[in-house]
C-alpha cells in the first residue's frame, strides 16, 4: 500500500513538474514568433523581449511562444480569430510577412487587419558567391546568366516564391532580362546552408540576408557581389551596393512587431513608444551590430502605411515575375 | 598542448559552484523533459530558454543550463521508451525495438543502466571528437550537396526492411504510409501547398512529435479501453534492478561502433540524431546477423541506438558552432540562444569567442558526467513508475501527452491530429503492421524529396546527375546492398521463427 503511495507520489511529480514547465507567465507580455526556434522572427521575439525587459520598459520578462505555420499565416490567423482585442500580445513581423500578404498567401487574410507596430533594424539583402567564384561583380554574374540562364544556380533560405528568391528576380529585371522561369533556384533550409551549398559548389551564388553572412565574410569563404541597400552598410564599407553598380534594386528584410487590430490607441502608442526605447537603447545598438543589422527605425503611425506600400509594391513584382496570377 | 590549454580555458570558464549547480538542474530537468512522451529536447530547451533570462544569467551559466537539459533530454528519453514502448522523443524511437522487450523478461532496470552507460559512451566520445576536430569536420558539409543527400537519406530506408516484422511487405507498406503523410504541406520547391485541403495548419506538414505520441502513446489508451486493462503493455512484473556488469563489458565494441556511426549522421546538417540512431541500429544488427536476435531485447539493441543517438547529438553541435547550420531541432533552439547572447555562430566563433566555445564543450564534459552518475542511482525512481496500477499511470501518460503536444504550437488542432494519429497506430498494430518505419517516413521523408527536387532543378532533370560524385555513388552501392542482401542471406541463414510483439 506505502509503495503505490509513493509511486503515486512520483507520478504527480512528474506531472506537477511537466505542468510548471509549459504554464506560461502570469501577465506577462506575450511576444508570437510565428516560426520554429532558431530564425529571423524568434530572433526579433527573443532579443526585443530581452532587451523590453532588461531596460524596464516592461515589468515582467517577455514570453516568447513559437507559433509555426503556413510561413506566419497560423499565427496571423490565431491573432486575427482569437487574439483581436489582447493587449499584451505582440507579434514578430518582418518582410516575409509583407511578402507572404502580398502573395495572398495567408488565406485572404490583408495587411489591415492587425496593427504594425514599427520596424527598428533592417537586415539588408546581399548576393554572395564562393571566394574561388569566376564572377568578380553584380554585372558579370548578370552577363553570365543573361548568356545562359541554366549556367548559374541560386540558394537561399526561403522557398520558391520567397523573398530571398525575388531579390536576384527583381536585379534580372532591372536588367531586362525577363525570362525568369529560366532562373535556377534553390530553397534550403536556412542562408547558412545556402551558402554552406555554395561554398560546396553545389549552387553558384547565395541570395540571403547580411545577418546569415557576417561569420562566412569574415572567414573569407565567400565574396559579397552586392548588398541591395541605398547606400554601403556601415561596418561592411567594402561591400558595393547593387544601385552603384548600376542595377537599381533595394530589398531589406526589416524586422518589426505587429499587434492586434482591436487594441486601444493607449496600447498602440505604449508598444510604439517601448519599441521606440529598445531601438535607441545601448543593448540594441550591439545587438544590431553582432548581426549585421542596418539602422532602420520606423515606428507608429506612419509604418502601417509604410507596410501598405510594400505590399503593393511586392504584389505588383510577383504578378510580373509570374509568382502569383 | 594547445587543446589542453584551451580545455583549461573551458574548465575555468564552466567549473564554478553556481555552474555545476545550474549543470546539475539542467540535467534533471532534462531527463524529465526527454521522458515524457510528447516534450522533446527542442521544445523543452525552448520553454526553458526564458528561464535563462529571467534568472539573469550571463551568456557562460546560459549555455552551461542549456547543454545540460539538451543532453539530459537526451538520456531521459530513452526512458519512456524502454518502460512504456512510447518513445520519449523521436531519437529514442530505435530504443523501443530493443529496449522494451528486454523490460518484458523483467529486465527493466537493466536495460535502463545499460542504455544509461551507452548514452554516456556515445555522448563522451562525441564531445571529445567535437573538441578535436571541430573545425575539420565543418568541410565535410560543404561535401554534401542535394545528390549526396538523397542517397543517405535512400541509404535508410532500404535498409528499413529487414526491421521490426517479420514481414518486409507490411514494413514497406508502413514506411510508404509515412512518406505519405510526409507530403502534406507547402511544397519548398514550387510555394504551392499540397494536400492541405485550405486548413492553414497543415502548410507546415506533420510535426513528427504528434505523429510519435499518437501512434504510440495515444494508441495504447485505445488498446488498453478495448482489453480493459488486461492486454496492455503497461504495468510489467520486476524483478531486482542490479547493474549488468557482464552486458556492459559485452557491448564494449557495439557502443564504440554506434557512436561512431552517430557521430558522423550527426555532423551533417539536417540528417540528426534521429537518423543517427536508426544507422547505429541498424549497422549493428547487419553486422550480428539474424542470430543475434535483434528486437527480442538483447543488450546490443539496447546499446547501439542509444550510444548512436547520443553520440549524433553531440555530432550535430559540429556544423551548428562552425557553420551557424544547426544539425537537429535542438540545435536549432540552442543557435536561437546563442543568438540571443549576441554570439554569432559560424567559421570564427571558435577564433572570435574561445571562451564560448571551450566553456561549452567543457559544460558539456560536466554535464554528461553528472548525467551518469545520476542515472544509475536514479533508475530505482523511474523503474517505480512502473509499479504504478496503469490506470494511475494511463490517464496520466495521456494527460502530458496532450499538454506538451498542445504547447508544440498552441493550437487544439495538433490535438486533433494526435488523437487520430492514434486511430491509425490501433488499427496498425492489430493489422501487426510495424509504426516505427511510419514515423521514419515523416521523419525523413520530407528532407529525401527536398533533396530530389532540388537536385532535379539544379541538373534541370538530368538524373545521372544523382551519380556524380564519388560519396554519392557509394551511397548507393551501400543502399542496393542493404536492400538486396537480406534476401539472399535470409535463405542462407534459416532464421529461426523470431517473437514478435
Amino acid at each position: 500500500m506505502k509503495k503505490t503511495y509513493l509511486s503515486g507520489l512520483a507520478v504527480g511529480a512528474f506531472l506537477t513538474i511537466g505542468f510548471a514547465v509549459t504554464a506560461p507567465v502570469a501577465t506577462a507580455a506575450e511576444c508570437i514568433a510565428p516560426a520554429n526556434p532558431g530564425g529571423g522572427w524568434d530572433f526579433t521575439c527573443r532579443q526585443i523581449g530581452k532587451i523590453m525587459h532588461d531596460i524596464g520598459a516592461v515589468d515582467k520578462p517577455v514570453q516568447v511562444t513559437n507559433m509555426a505555420g503556413g510561413g506566419g499565416g497560423l499565427a496571423f490567423n490565431h491573432v486575427v480569430n482569437e487574439r483581436n482585442t489582447d493587449a499584451d500580445l505582440i507579434v514578430a513581423a518582418s518582410s516575409a510577412t509583407a511578402t507572404r500578404l502580398a502573395q495572398n498567401a495567408y488565406a485572404g487574410r490583408t495587411a489591415a487587419e492587425v496593427r504594425f507596430v514599427g520596424a527598428i533594424g533592417a537586415d539588408p539583402g546581399v548576393i554572395v558567391v564562393a571566394k574561388d567564384s569566376p564572377y568578380k561583380d553584380l554585372k558579370s554574374l548578370i552577363d553570365a546568366i543573361k548568356a545562359d540562364p541554366g549556367s548559374v544556380s541560386f540558394a537561399g533560405g526561403s522557398a520558391v516564391g520567397g523573398f530571398d528568391h525575388l531579390k536576384p528576380l527583381m536585379i534580372l529585371q532591372r536588367a531586362g532580362f525577363t525570362d525568369i522561369t529560366k532562373v535556377k533556384y534553390i530553397g534550403v533550409d536556412g542562408g547558412a546552408d545556402a551558402i554552406t551549398q555554395t561554398i560546396g559548389g553545389f549552387t553558384q551564388v547565395m541570395t540571403g540576408d547580411m545577418s546569415e553572412i557576417v561569420g562566412f565574410l569574415k572567414s573569407g569563404d565567400i565574396r559579397a557581389l552586392a548588398v541591395l541597400t541605398e547606400e554601403r552598410v556601415p561596418g561592411f564599407d567594402d561591400i558595393p551596393t547593387a544601385k552603384e553598380q548600376g542595377f537599381d534594386v533595394v530589398a531589406v528584410n526589416w524586422r518589426g512587431l505587429y499587434v492586434p487590430k482591436g487594441v486601444s490607441d493607449e496600447t498602440f502608442n505604449a508598444w510604439a513608444d517601448r519599441l521606440n526605447k529598445v531601438a535607441v537603447s545601448k543593448e540594441w545598438q550591439e545587438a544590431m551590430k553582432a548581426n549585421g543589422l542596418a539602422p532602420f527605425t520606423k515606428v507608429g503611425g506612419d509604418f502601417q502605411s509604410y507596410v501598405d506600400g510594400v505590399v503593393a509594391e511586392v504584389r505588383q513584382l510577383s504578378k510580373d515575375i509570374g509568382v502569383i496570377k | 598542448m594547445e587543446i589542453l590549454n584551451n580545455l583549461a580555458l573551458g574548465f575555468s570558464v564552466a567549473l564554478s559552484p553556481t555552474t555545476l549547480m545550474l549543470a546539475v538542474i539542467g540535467c534533471f530537468l532534462g531527463t524529465i523533459i526527454g521522458a515524457l512522451p510528447g516534450l522533446g529536447p527542442s521544445n523543452g530547451v525552448a520553454i526553458l530558454i526564458p528561464l535563462t533570462f529571467s534568472l539573469g544569467l550571463d551568456a557562460t551559466s546560459a549555455l552551461v543550463l542549456m547543454t545540460a537539459v539538451y543532453y539530459g533530454a537526451m538520456y531521459g528519453g530513452r526512458i519512456s521508451s524502454i518502460l512504456l514502448n512510447i518513445p520519449g522523443d523521436e531519437p529514442a524511437l530505435m530504443t523501443t525495438l530493443d529496449g522494451y522487450p528486454m523490460a518484458k523478461k523483467g529486465r527493466a532496470g537493466e536495460a535502463l543502466v545499460l542504455s544509461g552507460v551507452a548514452s554516456f559512451v556515445g555522448a563522451f566520445l562525441a564531445t571529445i571528437g567535437l573538441l578535436l576536430l571541430a573545425p575539420l569536420l565543418a568541410r565535410v558539409a560543404f561535401l554534401f550537396g542535394p545528390a549526396e543527400y538523397f542517397a543517405l537519406y535512400l541509404l535508410a530506408f532500404c535498409t528499413l526492411g529487414g526491421m521490426a516484422s517479420n514481414n518486409q511487405a507490411k514494413a514497406a507498406i508502413a514506411a510508404c504510409i509515412g512518406l505519405g503523410i510526409a507530403m502534406i504541406g507547402v511544397d519548398n520547391n514550387s510555394g504551392l501547398p499540397r494536400l492541405t485541403f485550405g486548413n492553414l495548419h497543415l502548410m507546415d506538414g506533420v510535426d513528427f512529435l504528434v505523429a510519435i505520441v499518437g501512434l504510440f502513446a495515444i494508441a495504447e489508451v485505445f488498446f488498453f479501453i478495448e482489453s480493459h486493462g488486461k492486454n496492455t503493455s503497461l504495468g510489467m512484473k520486476l524483478e531486482k534492478v542490479k547493474i549488468p556488469w557482464s552486458d556492459i563489458v559485452a557491448t564494449r565494441w557495439t557502443m564504440l561502433r554506434a557512436s561512431a556511426v552517430g557521430f558522423v549522421a550527426g555532423i551533417l546538417p539536417g540528417a540528426g540524431a534521429s537518423l543517427g540512431s536508426f544507422l547505429a541500429y541498424m549497422s549493428e544488427k547487419s553486422l550480428a546477423g539474424e542470430k543475434a536476435g535483434f528486437g527480442t531485447g538483447v543488450a546490443r539493441g539496447v546499446a547501439a541506438p542509444e550510444a548512436g543517438n547520443n553520440a549524433a547529438a553531440g555530432g550535430a553541435l559540429v556544423p551548428m558552432l562552425t557553420l551557424g547550420v544547426p544539425g537537429s531541432g535542438t540545435t536549432a533552439v540552442l543557435l536561437a540562444l546563442l543568438m540571443t547572447l549576441n554570439i554569432t555562430p559560424g567559421p570564427t566563433l571558435f577564433s572570435d569567442r574561445p571562451e564560448v566555445v571551450w566553456g561549452l564543450i567543457a559544460s558539456l564534459l560536466i554535464a554528461n558526467v553528472v548525467l551518469l552518475l545520476m542515472n544509475v542511482p536514479l533508475v530505482k525512481i523511474f523503474v517505480r513508475v512502473l509499479q504504478v496500477p496503469p490506470w494511475v499511470l494511463l490517464p496520466g501518460v495521456t494527460m502530458i501527452s496532450f499538454v506538451g503536444i498542445y504547447s508544440l504550437s498552441g493550437s487544439y488542432f495538433d490535438l486533433l491530429l494526435m488523437v487520430a494519429f492514434g486511430v491509425l497506430g490501433y488499427f496498425l498494430r492489430k493489422l501487426d503492421v510495424p509504426t516505427v518505419p511510419v514515423i521514419l517516413g515523416i521523419l525523413l521523408g520530407g528532407n529525401m524529396e527536398d533533396a530530389l527536387r532540388r537536385a532535379m532543378v539544379l541538373a534541370d532533370g538530368n538524373w545521372t546527375y544523382l551519380f556524380s560524385s564519388p560519396i554519392a555513388i557509394g551511397l548507393w552501392i551501400a543502399a542496393v546492398a542493404g536492400f538486396v542482401a537480406p534476401m539472399f542471406l535470409r535463405n542462407v541463414l534459416r532464421k529461426p521463427q523470431r517473437i514478435t510483439d
